[in-house]
């Protein structure tokens, strides 16, 4: 409970942005994002860079640990408040090889002791032992990707998991211990009605859990799911349908006191994701593993080759693993509109004019402006934000914001 | 110099695909006019367009040089087109030449527009060389082919050479037909400087280049050369004969097929089918240059920035040295603002044209609806020539409107006379004469409207006689017709850029038809689109596009902020090329949909 507290505080200062405020002159913040690209079987919506083949998993563990060696100096002077294991399906690591991560980060860098430590974590991997193993690891949030508590969606987007296990691995999770838990649903999959996503959301709150990351099931392309609605043999997300499951989304955790703090996650007070929450604001995170990305802070975004075998060969000779990309003052501008009409806060026009200059907040005004008649922008103290049905087509908007 | 009886000046005349390039390339491998390396296949056809759709577009020439029996023979060859859009660069690659090979695909026979190139061969007095092509072929059908040849121009069988441009048969025969057959240029004595502008292109560092015949006398480098159009005087920079590259030489003299660099820097300074003579010591009359071509179809061009139009017109000007068959002349639309009417010589050249804008010019182009021209006549009386169908008097003005009709020759097999007639028909032509070339030939004679054959109908004639018809037409004259204006309403606002002048017969089902083409190509947009097609004030046809409901994100995480930054600034680019109408912005291709309606 203490712990809890402690995070409630915590949390109210990352959300009002207090830390970089009082500890601008001591000590920066900054994240890790560690990618552990594996995967038991590959979902059918899915592009992020994984691989179902095991082997080479002890050579990627300790590749990742020699990146880290190699860029200590890129964090001299922050401090770690996040870590964050995603990827891939960083649940099928083991104890061993998530402490041995662990002591190279915090060997390596400033980690502060009360930093949050977040797991991706697939609800088939999750019984008890290992539940109780990632605790004494020092993972301290889990992201469990429960996607949908429905068999068909789950088999539809062939999920490893079953419904049965989608059930079990929260109880589980809170038998062991753990408090500070998220979860990820998917909405505006073909064939779940409205009540069925209600029913989704409804099991959801019976767990108690303080966080929720929502996402409408997108077709990538060059994945098995949009070859399966081209060849027709998938039907497509229906959009209207995809619209109104987000508005009962929002409706629904809104009443349950959830807060919708950015377009894809909502939490309880006191429950947001640190981590995630530090992409939006700009904050500097390194990215360790293949395909994960870093940035400075500033105005260097780099990432890592998005292949197993091609990293861990670089890392081992020495050769280059990464690519680079500075952004121009237009990036910059475009980014920050980007992330932040996404959360809550919005935009702050006067640090925009503060940094860029009064033209560009007048520029911004105006594009915002057919916008701003329709309801969909809305301006508040000063912050640029979307409303709900801003939200709903929010990339049009930002995009139209853009500097280009 | 090379005296004048060891020059031969000739052009090849072929119906397309029937080997008129590869011929070419056999030629200049046998008088190693190339070399090997340089052999490309279709080593004539440069532009890289002419490459990709193997097509020959422009005329080209190249000299070749060879001995035989002693004497140094200079042969130069002008490559011509074959589609039916480019008649004019064959008719002023003919002007050049004395002689002419006659190519007919030994497979294929006689198809129309050879035989109408044909005749502007014989009108020039040209001598026609027949030959067979591609004999190598098993299914090549050389006698009957030399019957339609006899029939065509009355020559001896004899007379007929056969060859095969992919296998060099027959090669050596025609080097030798073509000294012992085709005249050596003359003159008619005259010692002043008379030379034929053929054809001519930009070059950003030279400035224009002429490509000439030389009629009489002859022109070294640096002499002062006028323009006898304008009467204006310039440097001959440079002067030499075409080989694969320019070669530049002392001088060139008459009968000589060569360039001159001007180093001139305005294109309007200079029209194809003038006559160059000496400032210092001019001729009398200029050389009868050719007819300025009648363009048949007339579109909007417009610069996708706005800001780009006075970039648009140096390009259309350049173009134009180089395309004599183009015309533009400046025009506004409410839609899109400040751009040219231009003429096409058909919807090939019109899509030729905006390719070589783009590639050569880096100019994107949004094409508005092609029309013909047509007659307006108003109830007072007046006579109106209308080039845009905007230009259409409005109302009770308009008493009754004409459009240019074409008469057309379809020669094909016996068997295709039905479905070619009905096609015909449907486009309202009337069917003017039926004649049997032989008893497997048979040509047919339409009076068909000009606008009716612009869309879609050289395509679906191939189509539907399997290529075995072919197809050329001649302009005719004017006929009333039952013409109305159908215009184009997206959210209630007309969109001048999408009017077109249809016969009302048609009007119903092509505005359907438009409507749902727009609706596949202008994208959806956060409110409802209503698109509709009308005649006067009456909605005949009409399409929704529904309002976007979602377009978010799903995970903009560490990972996502890069590819999404780019993926949203591509759309903002994307954006900024569309042309706003009221509110709805609408892209380049929803411009072009009319040419798009049967896929
Ligand atoms: N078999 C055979 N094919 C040929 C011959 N000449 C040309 N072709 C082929 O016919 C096609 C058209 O040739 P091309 O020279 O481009 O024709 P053009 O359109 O008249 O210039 C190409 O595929 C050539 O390879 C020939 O003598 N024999
Ligand atoms: S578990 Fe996650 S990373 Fe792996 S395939 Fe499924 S969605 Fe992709
Ligand atoms: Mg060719």
């Amino acid at each position: 409970m203490v712990l809890s507290l402690l995070k409630d505080f915590y949390d109210y200062f990352v959300a009002q942005d207090l830390f970089t405020k009082v500890n601008k002159k001591q000590r920066r913040l900054a994240g890790i994002y560690i990618h552990i690209p594996f995967c038991k079987q590959a979902c059918h919506y899915c592009n992020f860079h994984f691989s179902t083949i095991m082997k080479g998993r002890s050579e990627m563990i300790e590749a990742i640990v020699l990146e880290s060696r190699q860029r200590s100096d890129y964090l001299v002077g922050d401090e770690v408040e996040t870590i964050y294991f995603g990827g891939g399906s960083p649940s099928l690591l083991d104890k061993e090889e998530i402490e041995q991560i662990l002591a190279a980060l915090t060997e390596q860098f400033q980690v502060n002791g009360l930093a949050e430590i977040t797991l991706e974590a697939n609800p088939d991997d999750l019984d008890p032992e290992k539940l109780q193993m990632l605790k004494e690891a020092g993972v301290n949030r889990l992201s469990i990707g429960v996607q949908s508590f429905r068999e068909e969606d789950l088999r539809l987007m062939n999920r490893a998991h079953n419904s049965e296990q989608a059930h079990s691995c929260l109880e589980n999770a809170k038998l062991a211990g753990f408090e500070n838990i998220t979860m990820d649903l998917i909405y505006g999959i073909p064939g779940l009605c409205n009540q069925d996503w209600r029913d989704n959301l409804e099991r959801f709150f019976a767990f108690d859990i303080p966080h929720l990351s929502a996402y409408a099931l997108t077709v990538e392309p060059k994945t098995a799911l949009a070859h399966f609605i081209k060849t027709g043999s998938y039907a497509a997300p229906d959009e209207v349908q995809t619209a109104e499951q987000f508005e009962i989304l929002s409706a629904l955790c809104t009443e349950r006191g959830y807060e919708h703090y950015e377009i894809s996650n909502l939490a309880l007070p006191g429950w947001r994701s640190s981590h995630n929450g530090n992409y939006w604001k700009g904050v500097k995170y390194l990215g360790l593993g293949p395909s994960a990305h870093s940035f400075d802070g500033r105005n260097l975004r780099r990432w890592n080759v998005a292949n197993n075998a091609k990293y861990v060969k670089a890392l081992r000779s020495g050769e280059n693993y990464f690519e680079s990309e500075r952004l121009s003052t237009e990036d910059r501008i475009n980014e920050y509109l980007m992330t932040g009409l996404r959360t809550e806060a919005g935009c702050d026009l006067d640090w925009i004019e503060g940094e860029f200059g009064l033209q560009l907040r007048q520029q911004l005004i105006k594009a915002a402006s057919p916008y701003l008649e329709t309801g969909k922008l809305m301006v508040k103290k000063n912050a640029l934000k979307l409303s709900l049905q801003g939200k709903l087509v929010s990339d049009r908007i930002i995009s139209d914001l853009f500097i280009v | 110099m090379q005296p004048m009886e060891n020059i031969r000046n000739f052009c090849i005349i072929a119906h397309i695909d029937h080997g008129k390039s590869t011929l070419a390339d056999r030629l200049l491998q046998y008088t190693n006019a190339v070399s090997e390396r340089e052999l490309q296949a279709q080593t004539l056809d440069d532009m890289d367009l002419e490459r990709e759709r193997g097509i020959t577009i422009k005329s080209h020439a190249i000299q070749m040089n060879l001995k035989l029996d002693g004497k140094d023979y200079n042969f130069n060859l002008i490559d011509t087109p074959g589609h039916v859009d480019f008649s004019y660069e064959v008719s002023r690659s003919i002007a050049a030449c004395e002689g002419v090979l006659l190519l007919v695909d030994a497979t294929q026979g006689i198809q129309a527009q050879t035989i109408s190139n044909l005749y502007l061969a014989l009108e020039n007095d040209l001598e026609v060389i027949p030959v067979v092509n591609k004999v190598d072929m098993p299914n090549a059908n050389i006698e009957d082919v030399q019957d339609q040849i006899i029939d065509l121009i009355g020559c001896k069988r004899e007379e007929i050479l056969s060859a095969s441009g992919k296998t060099g048969e027959g090669v050596p025969e025609i080097i030798q037909a073509i000294i012992d057959r085709i005249p050596a240029p003359s003159n008619d004595g005259g010692t002043k400087l008379k030379a034929l502008i053929f054809d001519s292109v930009y070059n950003s560092y030279r400035g224009v280049v002429a490509y000439v015949r030389i009629v009489e006398g002859q022109i070294s480098k640096g002499q002062k050369i006028r323009f006898m159009a304008t009467g204006n005087d310039y440097d001959a920079n440079e002067v030499g004969i075409l080989k694969m590259d320019y070669e530049p030489k002392a001088s060139i003299g008459a009968g000589d097929v060569g360039y001159i660099v001007t180093g001139i820097k305005d294109s309007k300074e200079i029209k194809v089918g003038d006559t160059i003579t000496l400032a210092t010591d001019p001729c009398e009359a200029r050389i009868d240059g050719f007819e300025d071509v009648k363009p048949m179809v007339f579109a909007g061009l417009y610069p996708i920035d706005t800001d780009d139009y006075e970039d648009l017109r140096e390009s259309l000007e350049k173009l134009q040295l180089n395309d004599a068959s183009l015309t533009f002349e400046p025009e506004t639309s409410l839609a899109l603002g400040f751009g040219f009417r231009c003429g096409f010589l058909g919807l090939l050249h019109l899509e030729i044209v905006q390719e070589r804008l783009e590639r050569e010019f880096d100019m994107s182009v949004i094409t508005t609806v092609p029309n013909v021209s047509y007659y307006a006549f108003t109830t007072r009386g007046e006579k109106i020539l209308v080039n845009n169908p905007s230009d259409l008097p409005e109302g009770t003005n308009l008493d009754y409107v004409e459009e240019p009709l074409i008469g057309a020759q379809i020669i094909t097999k016996p068997e295709y006379i039905g479905p070619i007639m009905n096609l015909c028909i449907e486009k309202r032509g009337r069917l003017q004469g039926q004649t049997y070339l032989t008893t497997e030939r048979v040509e047919m004679s339409f009076e068909l409207p000009l606008a009716e054959i612009v869309f879609d109908f050289y395509d679906r004639l191939k189509s539907i006689s399997r290529g075995y018809a072919s197809f050329d037409y001649q302009l005719g004259g004017y006929s009333r017709g039952d013409l109305v204006k159908l215009d184009i309403l997206l959210n209630g606002e007309k969109v001048d850029a999408l009017s077109s002048l249809i016969h009302r017969s048609k009007a119903y089902e092509f505005g359907k038809k438009l409507c749902a083409k727009l609706k596949e190509l202008v994208p959806r947009q956060q409110f409802v689109i209503a698109i509709q097609a009308a005649i006067g004030a009456k909605i005949i046809a009409r399409e929704t596009i529904s309002a976007m409901r979602k377009d978010v994100t799903a995970k903009c995480y560490g990972g996502d902020i890069t590819r999404k930054r780019k993926l949203l600034e591509k759309q903002k680019k994307g954006k900024k090329k569309m042309r706003q109408v009221g509110r709805v912005e609408v892209p380049q291709k929803a411009f072009m949909a009319v040419l798009k309606l049967n896929e």
